[in-house]
């Protein structure tokens, strides 16, 4: 399978991408890793017209720890992410749930920043970011903006950025000590979650459970009043409609949830 | 577009299309056919090069991106003194291999594990190994092949 036909731009700064992006609006994509777009693109569900390629941007490639935040660039790749040193310190969590992501091949290839734009239900970053209150830093025409991870995830697919902004920067709060716990239930183990549970200190986010990655509120309100693991995980599909389908009904995934919750409750230490 | 893609050591420059995939850039313009195209949807590895010395699925790399960096494929491995690399020598000896269809992808995607986890245990090459599928060996031998490959003990 080869992509429709499209017209390659390569771009060496974040000014040039700006650049490229305001003059081609919504007939282009940006290619970060391709590890989404590519495959889109070949089974013909995308059909960009220009293709900017943001590859060659190695200053949005970092993990900094700016007093009490971490600053991960928005081109960092799954792997930079999971042997990271800085992360490794200030927010294991996230080092681990990177190296989680598909597989070896597509953890060289893929970023953070295309992982929370692309904001697939199924993606595992959308979540940890959901669950740290990280904020997402892009720019556009009218300079920079922040937005927090709550606002970020609107629908499947859907965010709050145009087609004329970049996403440069991810930036979370350092995690301390706080426990931490990672589920993911998967047919294959490349496969995206049918359910996936991130715990970080007393908040929880679901993978798969909507159309966005959603924080387990019953959850967290059971937590903070002093439930145990078992107590508070078994509220952990309240509110949520997640999708019925081949692979998964509703109702298995809600049951998911719970397991899961509880699990990765019971290795965060609660 | 003018591509120009180091492959194996010697400079592949093309005019191409700029949607022609890195896996028809290898396997047309440079004529080194051993890597595979199986699924074509990211889903198999048998496709897997190294791009600037990590392993990368080429059916989802744009010729283009890979514009001015470097490549190895299967035919561009080889052992200190010309002989068979240490990967290739280990999944011939551990019969890694049936069919072999999968076995190029499988040997870049063991390369690329064994630089970044020179001595892993056998559920981490299982694990390292999870976007290659074989359909023959039931991956007994080739996780054999890895640990053999870095100096472990094979388990018959
Ligand atoms: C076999 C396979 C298994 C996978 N398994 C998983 C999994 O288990 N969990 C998971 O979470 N994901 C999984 N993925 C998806 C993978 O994580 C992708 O890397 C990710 O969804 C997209 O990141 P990318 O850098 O490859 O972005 P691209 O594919 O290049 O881009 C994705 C989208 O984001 C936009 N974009 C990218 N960067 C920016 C930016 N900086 N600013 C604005 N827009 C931008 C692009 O225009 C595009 O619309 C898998 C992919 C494959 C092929
Ligand atoms: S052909 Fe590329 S992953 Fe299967
Ligand atoms: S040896 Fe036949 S597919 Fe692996």
């Amino acid at each position: 399978m080869i992509p429709a036909q499209f017209t390659y731009r390569r771009v060496s700064s974040v000014d040039e991408a700006l650049a490229a992006v305001a003059e081609h609006g919504d007939d282009a994509k940006l290619l970060a890793g391709g590890q989404s777009l590519l495959p889109l693109m070949k089974l013909r569900f995308a059909a960009p017209e220009v293709v900017i390629d943001i590859g060659p941007l190695d200053e949005l490639r970092y993990v900094r720890a700016e007093g009490g935040e971490i600053a991960i660039g928005a081109m960092s790749r799954y792997h930079d992410l999971h042997r990271d040193p800085v992360l490794a310190e200030h927010a294991p969590l996230l080092a681990h749930v990177a190296g989680e992501v598909g597989d070896q091949q597509v953890r060289h290839r893929g970023t953070i920043g295309g992982s929370l734009v692309h904001a697939d239900p199924a993606a595992d970053l959308p979540a940890a970011v959901l669950a740290v209150d990280g904020v997402l830093v892009a720019r556009g025409p009218d300079g920079e903006r922040r937005i927090p991870a709550a606002e970020f995830f609107q629908g499947p697919f859907e965010t709050p950025l145009a087609p004329e902004e970049l996403l440069t920067e991810v930036r979370i709060p350092a995690q301390g000590g706080a426990g931490w716990g990672f589920e993911k239930f998967t047919r294959r183990s490349i496969d995206w979650a049918i359910v996936g549970v991130v715990v970080a200190g007393s908040a929880v986010s679901l993978i798969n459970m909507g159309g966005t990655p959603l924080r387990a509120s019953a959850t967290e309100a059971a937590l903070a009043d002093g439930a145990s693991a078992a107590e508070a995980a078994a509220l952990a599909a309240e509110g949520t409609s997640p999708a019925d389908e081949a692979h998964a009904t509703a109702e298995y995934r809600q049951h998911l949830a719970r397991v899961l919750t509880e699990r990765a409750l019971v290795s965060a230490g609660r | 577009m003018k591509v120009s893609i180091e492959i194996n050591g010697t400079t592949v420059s093309e005019e191409v299309e700029d949607r022609t995939l890195l896996v028809h850039f290898v396997r047309e313009q440079a004529g080194l056919t051993a890597t595979n195209i199986g699924c074509d949807t990211t889903s198999c590895g048998a496709c897997t090069v190294l791009l600037d010395g990590e392993s990368v699925k080429s059916c989802t790399v744009l010729a283009a991106q890979a514009d001015g960096h470097s490549v190895t494929t299967l035919e561009g491995l080889h052992g200190e003194d010309g002989d068979l690399h240490p990967v290739q020598r280990a999944f011939r000896e551990e019969h890694g291999l049936q069919c072999g269809f999968c076995t190029p992808g499988m040997i870049m995607a063991s390369v690329s594990l064994l630089d970044h986890n020179p001595k892993p245990t056998r559920q981490e090459v299982r694990a390292g190994l999870e976007g290659n599928l074989c359909r023959c060996t039931g991956y007994h031998n080739i996780v054999n092949a890895v640990m053999n490959a870095s100096g472990q003990e094979v388990q018959r």
